[in-house]
């Protein structure tokens, strides 16, 4: 009874962790397979981890097993979101059929500069760089 | 019997597919970013992998290193990120 609980634990975080994957290879945006990564790897791995907790039956190892589900749970998001900050500023293209930047203009439009591609900070009309100069030329 | 079969059929073989995938990831993704994230969902991968290595080998020890690798993990996307943001300010 024990081993078909930890197998299920087991089969149903490794099916959480494929979903990650997939999002990770499908989707089409870097905040949107960032959210596959944080949410449906984080509980994968917690699933996993509770396996193990039921696996061996011993206090010490539960617990230490519960920490680490709860170091993963509280630094997952943490990371994310300032690598989504750190995205946002760079550049990063966003999806076509994003309908909600609540960002928009926030940022002063200097605090972007691009991986070698255009900044796509969206509601941008900050001159190009030079332009300025060009017109002390003239 | 069960633990053993659903372990060497379905739970491995399904992590090393996400491992790949996200290793498909690193190799397309057009920003660093995206290959931040890839690098991330690889290395959780790994710390799962290392949390059934722990069952099929019957070691407890092994939750340690799994912890640790999660630790070192976060450390390791937050490196990045800072240094990205150091970096932006440079043409």
């Amino acid at each position: 009874m024990n081993e078909i609980l930890i197998s299920a634990l087991l089969v149903i975080g490794s099916f959480f962790m494929l979903v990650a994957g997939l999002g990770m290879l499908r989707m089409p945006d870097l905040l949107l397979r960032m959210s596959c990564s944080t949410k449906a790897a984080t509980i994968g791995v917690g699933t996993m981890l509770l396996a193990l907790a039921l696996y061996f039956e011993n206090l010490g190892v539960a617990t230490r097993a519960l920490a680490t589900i709860c170091f993963i749970f509280l630094t997952a998001p943490v990371g994310a979101h300032r690598i989504g900050r750190i995205a946002y500023l760079v550049g990063v293209r966003l999806w076509e059929g994003t309908i909600k930047d609540e960002l928009k203009g926030v940022y002063p439009a200097d605090a972007c500069l691009p991986f070698g591609q255009e900044c796509l900070i969206p509601d941008m009309d900050a001159p190009e760089v030079g332009a300025d100069i060009e017109k002390e030329a003239d | 019997m069960i633990l053993q079969t659903a372990i060497n059929y379905i739970v491995f073989p399904l992590l090393s597919l996400t491992f790949v995938l996200g290793f498909i990831r690193l190799f397309l993704g057009p920003t660093l970013p995206d290959r931040i994230i890839a690098f991330e969902l690889m290395s959780i991968t790994a710390a799962g992998i290392i949390a059934v290595s722990a069952i099929v080998t019957d070691e407890a020890v092994l939750l340690d290193v799994a912890s640790a690798w999660a630790i070192i993990s976060f450390l390791s996307v937050i490196a990045f990120s800072y240094y990205i943001e150091k970096w932006r300010g440079r043409p």
